[in-house]
């Protein structure tokens, strides 16, 4: 675990300049305590504030306020580990109820295990990114946020941005557990292209969901507002999406429910990839009631999803950050 | 040279509640300025303005000569606030929540990490710098705060009551540090509902009053203007009626005694307002003993802020505390500081 998260650390902290990394391993040099401001040191400390590019602040900000996520989830990993657990938990023993089902029900040569795993994906980066909020909430609840708003930042939006960084991160992490599982489970492994496809959809599932749950962490007045709205939507969009059984399987009206839910354009097009080697954007994925979905229509349709929703909250953010 | 902080007709609304009619002051550099109130009064309020939290409905303020509302980033890098009762984050080290502290102050790392030290060793934190700060206690906790406030080497340190719910040594402690602060030449505002903390601490004070600036001076010259110094005088433990009104009309020929009450719940003590600095205390010991009376007790004392207060506004600090915590609304309140 630890192991995992030093590489992520690595990762993004040699993506920006290397000084970041010194900051990684704090060394204690006993030195003087000098809290006396001459002139020269107000002129030294205003040229350096002056020297800074907001590009390289924002990045420093950013990089911080990141840091300090990762390291409440490196004391605090028990969230990760459930969140692993608990897809795990889904393919095993909801893989075992439709076991019996007879062959072909789920497709030519395919079986339950094998279609529940594009659902059990979609569904765990879902659950994750709708949680993005809650530390956010929980820090405007503390105060901490006020900590951050009264520091000169070159932009607020690190502050989400921050938040971003880490969901996208951990639902990764999940994914890639995921996978690992499901292809001892017998579900197979998509290609290499196919697997940069099923991260891809994830990551814009994950930045639109992500987007909806900052924004309502700045609109709802508490915690537990927030868990209740993640409550009933969580569940809900799960059943009323293709994750567990064919859009076949549906009554007309729930097919029309499902063909309109995000999801099921996160669901199909990972679920087709794992089925078929020879997948193409062109590839239609989707039978809906309405038409037909092509690959390439499902990642136009998320990624609409997460600009919308990154737009939509813009107005709450605004108000709250600008 | 421009004040550390200029605050002129602020105003403030929640809803329908004005949290802040009317508030002006000018904190010159390198003192100490207190906002004295009680709780409801508006500081918190004034502070949240001053600090970029919350934008003011009216009014001009400034730090350093630079306009809040306008160069809010400017004013921000100039600005330590220490607020009240805002809780680090538990799970981060003290060390930690600095090194936070210092990238979004966009502190360089070389001079990060010689700050943090800095600060670490001069509030006496070194040995506590790489424990979670939730095993903090509540002095550690106002200590770690404010060397997260002093990282960024502000103008001015802005801090909403310092030192309530610490205990007495620890007060102590924050009394000490601000005012070692200001011989450094740190300008201090802070806020506060205890008199002796202003009184101890504040070189200029302005006392505020249901979001108004109803006093402000040098505590000194606030208590000379509320008049005299105040005796209290025991004849007995315990005076009977007569004896104590017969000492009053005594007391009154005096010329140095301004008004004498009857404390009938102190065991009819006698409260006086003499002139100041006159040899009043020897005087009314002379009289008394002239006609015969004992003393049981006499101690004599300045007038307090309290007696400012009193004067201004007809009722005590702890009075108006009192009936503030019959109307407040914690929810609202709460909610105002979220943003």
């Amino acid at each position: 675990m630890n192991f995992t998260l030093l590489f992520l650390f690595s990762l993004l902290f040699a993506s920006s300049s290397s000084r970041w990394l010194a900051i990684m391993s704090p060394t204690i040099t006993p030195s003087t305590p000098d809290l006396n401001v001459t002139a020269s040191q107000v002129v030294n400390q205003e040229l350096a504030l002056a020297s800074n590019s907001p590009l390289s602040d924002f990045l420093q900000e950013t990089i911080a306020l990141t840091r300090r996520l990762f390291i409440q989830l490196q004391r605090r990993p028990s969230t990760l580990i459930a969140g692993i657990v608990q897809p795990i938990m889904w393919l095993v023993l909801f893989g075992a109820l439709f076991q019996n089902a007879p062959q072909g029900l789920f497709g030519e040569d395919v079986s339950y295990g094998q279609f529940l795993g594009a659902g059990v994906i979609v569904f765990t980066a879902f659950g994750g990114a709708l949680n993005a909020g809650l530390p956010v909430m929980f820090d405007r609840e503390f105060g901490f946020l006020n900590r951050l708003l009264v520091a000169p930042l070159a932009s607020r939006f690190s502050i989400v941005m921050a938040s971003a960084i880490f969901i996208t991160t951990l639902s990764l992490i999940q994914t890639a557990a995921i996978v690992t599982v499901s292809a001892f489970l017998g579900a197979g492994l998509p290609n290499a292209l196919g697997l940069a496809l099923v991260a891809a959809i994830v990551l814009l599932l994950v930045l639109g969901v992500t987007a909806l749950s900052l924004g309502l962490s700045f609109s709802l007045p508490g915690h537990i507002e927030l868990i209740a709205v993640i409550f009933v939507t969580n569940l809900p969009l799960l059943f009323a999406s293709t994750a567990l059984v064919p859009l076949s399987f549906m009554p007309l009206w729930l097919q029309w429910v499902a063909t309109l839910n995000p999801l099921s354009y996160a669901i199909e097009p990972i679920r087709y990839v794992y089925l078929h080697s020879d997948w193409s954007l062109r590839s239609v994925v989707m039978q809906a009631p309405w038409g037909t979905v092509t690959l390439g229509g499902a990642l136009l349709l998320l990624v609409s999803f997460a600009v919308v929703a990154l737009l939509l909250i813009q107005p709450r953010l605004r108000r709250s950050l600008a | 040279m421009a004040p550390a902080v200029l605050i002129e007709k602020l105003k403030k609304h929640y809803g329908s509640v004005a949290a802040v009619k009317d508030v002006s002051l000018q904190v010159e550099p390198g003192e100490i300025f207190g906002l004295l109130g009680p709780n409801g009064a508006g500081k918190t309020t004034t502070l949240q303005c001053l600090c970029t939290l919350t934008e003011p409905d009216a009014g001009r303020i400034e730090v350093s000569g630079i306009s809040v509302v306008e160069n809010p980033r400017l004013a921000r890098q100039r600005l330590g606030y220490i607020a009240q009762g805002v809780a680090p984050d538990k799970v981060l080290t003290g060390r930690e929540l600095l090194q936070l502290q210092a990238a979004l102050y966009h502190l360089p790392r070389a001079i990060a990490k010689q700050r943090i030290d800095a600060v670490l060793s001069l509030l006496g934190l070194d040995t506590y710098a790489d424990k979670k700060t939730g095993t903090y206690s509540g002095g550690l906790q106002k200590r770690l705060d404010l060397a997260a406030g002093l990282l960024h080497r502000p103008d001015v340190l802005v801090l909403d009551e310092p030192t309530v719910g610490l205990d007495i040594e620890s007060r102590i402690a924050v009394w000490e540090f601000l005012r070692g602060l200001r011989e450094q030449g740190t300008t201090v505002l802070l806020t506060s509902h205890y008199l002796e903390e202003v009184d101890a601490l504040a070189d200029r004070v302005a006392i505020i009053d249901q979001g108004v600036v109803i006093a402000s001076g040098r505590p000194s010259d606030l208590k000379d203007k509320v008049g005299g110094d105040r005796i209290t005088l025991r004849i007995r433990e315990f005076s009977p009626l007569e004896e104590a009104e017969k000492a009053k009309s005594l007391l009154q020929s005096l010329p140095a005694v301004q008004e004498v009450i009857i404390n009938s719940a102190q065991g009819n003590s006698l409260n006086l307002v003499v002139q100041p600095q006159t040899e009043a205390l020897a005087t009314i010991q002379q009289a008394l003993q002239a006609a015969g009376l004992p003393t049981f007790g006499i101690a004599q004392s300045r007038p307090s802020l309290d007696d400012v207060y009193l004067a201004a506004t007809g009722r005590t600090l702890l009075d108006a505390e009192i009936a503030a915590a019959g109307q407040r609304d914690a929810k609202a309140e709460r909610k105002q500081n979220m943003r």
